[in-house]
């Protein structure tokens, strides 16, 4: 099973734009893949290593709005403003990390919360180079002269992303990083007596999802043409991290199931017209109350499996 | 030169004192043993030498180089590897990777190795589960080695932090009760596991409660009682110290 898993993902999104019948679906497929990606960084932090970011959106919107700033006002190439952008969200995020991961539980909770407000805060504020709470353009991505457009285009580029980053997510995990990471959440004292240094260990992984969050922000602004303030809020940090514990903590294709789920719910809820929040709300206590663990975890749990 | 060195140490919990003007020097090669009742400081004492709590004031040499105030992980990488008493396993993980989470030190760490799948790194890696699964079956968990922590039962899971400790080639090896809970079969095992351990040259210093399996096979044995040192020495020099028969056999043998 975990051999065919990465075939089988690629195989999916590869025959996947057979079933699409219109772009409304291309872009429902993108979104969620764009979610899954995000969430499966996320996860590396929240559901191997144990800790908790409620900030995540923060740095998905300094990549978004890198990529929009920087080609619009500095005439940047916008790849070069995709790295910039990465890079002062994880330069940003090592930052904070020293101090914030000397607290635990609901403290590093507030404190991460209070990180993605004031990121959404600035992004509002500095309404000379980001358009204020309106939002602003952004510059099409072109990458060797090839201008990306379209949802069927994009769809690749995101599928490949997606795939990418299962690759990489589950390679990681499987590694001695991985390994080192997982046993701090099982055990931060047993974790420290091999030899594991926790505030380096939680600082990378933390500044490692909050570089994927940044890619992802930059690329989405790319592929939807506009940004606002919106996607550096609370709600949005909220939503991703109920996609990690819907899907699953510490599972890769958990995070792929609670994106896919948790994006197309919405969607699916439209005919609730005006109750579709309330919908919403309830299906995630009734998740959280019978599958607690989350999706994959708890049937992978009830099919058995040892190692 | 001893390898480990503890002189005048001293923890106070607010006004309690838990561990008080403690010495002793632990030679290499040799099962040292610190007994003593309930409540006496043993764990305290572990845990001041292992790095989890930092001492009042004393000091604690390994090799003859003072390590008071080094964190656990730094310890780790000298050669000091330790069990716990109340379980410290990884239920998120599966047997066999709590095991090479022991020799994290001893691999390639880096994160983008990790992720690209490196050659070498997963070489090191293919070659390290056999050596955990030898280890497994060294510590006599021949029978665990594709199981999951979280289904393995109590006695199993002591032999594995024994197994994750022995990953990471220790030097020094503390093992806080490790047979405590077992029932006298078990207890045997153990006790022979420690014997083997100890002959292949790793140091052992030993919390027990199991008097008699502290007796048969501790070179030498520390006894404490309300935080301070009562005795020390061979295990007939400690049976015939009268402060020892009186403060800890007394209840059962006087």
């Amino acid at each position: 099973m975990k051999r065919l898993a990465m075939p089988l993902l690629a195989l999916t999104l590869l025959l996947l734009p057979l079933l699409l019948p219109n772009s409304y679906y291309y872009d429902l497929a993108i979104r969620m893949a764009i979610n899954a990606v995000i969430v499966l960084g996320l996860n590396l932090l929240i559901g191997f290593a144990g800790q908790i970011s409620l900030g995540h959106a923060g740095f998905f919107g300094i990549g978004a709005y890198a990529s929009a700033v920087l080609p619009t006002h500095f005439g940047w190439h916008p790849l070069a403003a995709l790295v910039a952008g990465a890079l002062a969200t994880a330069l940003l995020a090592a930052l904070v990390a020293k101090p914030i991961f000397r607290l635990h539980g609901h403290y590093l909770a507030m404190a991460t919360l209070g990180l993605g407000i004031i990121i959404a805060i600035v992004i509002r504020n500095e309404g000379m180079y980001t358009g204020g709470p309106d939002g602003m353009p952004v510059p099409p991505l072109e990458i060797l002269g090839y201008e990306i457009t379209g949802e069927r285009n994009w769809y690749w580029v995101f599928a490949a992303n997606l795939l990418l980053s299962v690759w990489l997510c589950r390679n990681l995990m499987d590694s001695p990083f991985g390994r080192a990471l997982r046993a701090l959440h099982g055990s931060e004292v047993a974790a420290q007596v091999v030899g594991v240094d926790l505030a380096r260990y939680k600082m990378a992984i933390f500044v490692f999802s909050a570089f994927f969050a940044s890619i992802m922000g930059s690329l989405t602004a790319h592929y939807i043409g506009f940004v606002t303030p919106n996607v550096a809020d609370f709600f949005h940090s909220i939503e991703l991290v109920t996609m990690v514990v819907v899907g699953g903590m510490a599972s890769v294709f958990g995070s792929l199931i609670g994106a896919v789920l948790l994006t197309a719910l919405p969607q699916a809820l439209v005919s609730f017209d005006g109750w579709e929040t309330v919908a919403f709300g309830a299906i995630l206590m009734l998740f959280m109350i019978f599958l607690p663990r989350g999706l994959v975890p708890t049937l992978a749990a009830r099919f058995g499996r040892g190692e | 030169m001893a390898l480990l060195e503890v002189a005048g140490l001293n923890k106070a919990f607010g006004g309690v004192l838990a561990v008080q003007d403690v010495s002793f020097a632990v030679e290499s090669g040799l099962v040292y043993s610190v007994i003593g009742p309930n409540g006496a400081g043993k764990t305290t004492l572990f845990n001041l030498i292992t790095g989890i709590y930092e001492p009042t004031s004393g000091d604690i040499r390994f090799d003859g180089r003072s390590i008071v105030g080094q964190p656990p992980h730094r310890l780790a990488s000298l050669g000091i590897a330790r069990t716990f008493q109340n379980l410290q396993i990884c239920m998120n993980m599966s047997a066999r990777e709590n095991v090479m989470v022991g020799a994290h030190l001893a691999l390639d760490r880096n994160l983008v190795k990790g992720m690209l799948r490196w050659p070498a790194l997963r070489r090191r890696d293919a070659a390290l589960r056999e050596e955990a699964a030898a280890l497994m079956r060294y510590v006599g968990l021949d029978g665990y080695v594709a199981a999951a922590a979280g289904a393995m039962p109590y006695g199993a899971l002591k032999r594995l932090e024994i197994a994750r400790a022995l990953a990471a080639n220790p030097r020094l090896l503390f093992l806080d009760e490790p047979a405590a809970g077992l029932n006298p079969k078990e207890t045997a095992e153990i006790d022979e596991l420690i014997r083997r351990i100890a002959d292949q040259g790793i140091t052992v210093v030993l919390v027990e409660h199991d008097m008699k399996m502290v007796m048969n096979i501790s070179d030498r044995i520390l006894v404490l009682d309300y935080g301070k040192k009562l005795a020390e020495g061979s295990a007939p020099e400690v049976r015939a110290n009268p402060d020892v028969i009186a403060a800890y056999l007394g209840a059962q043998h006087a």
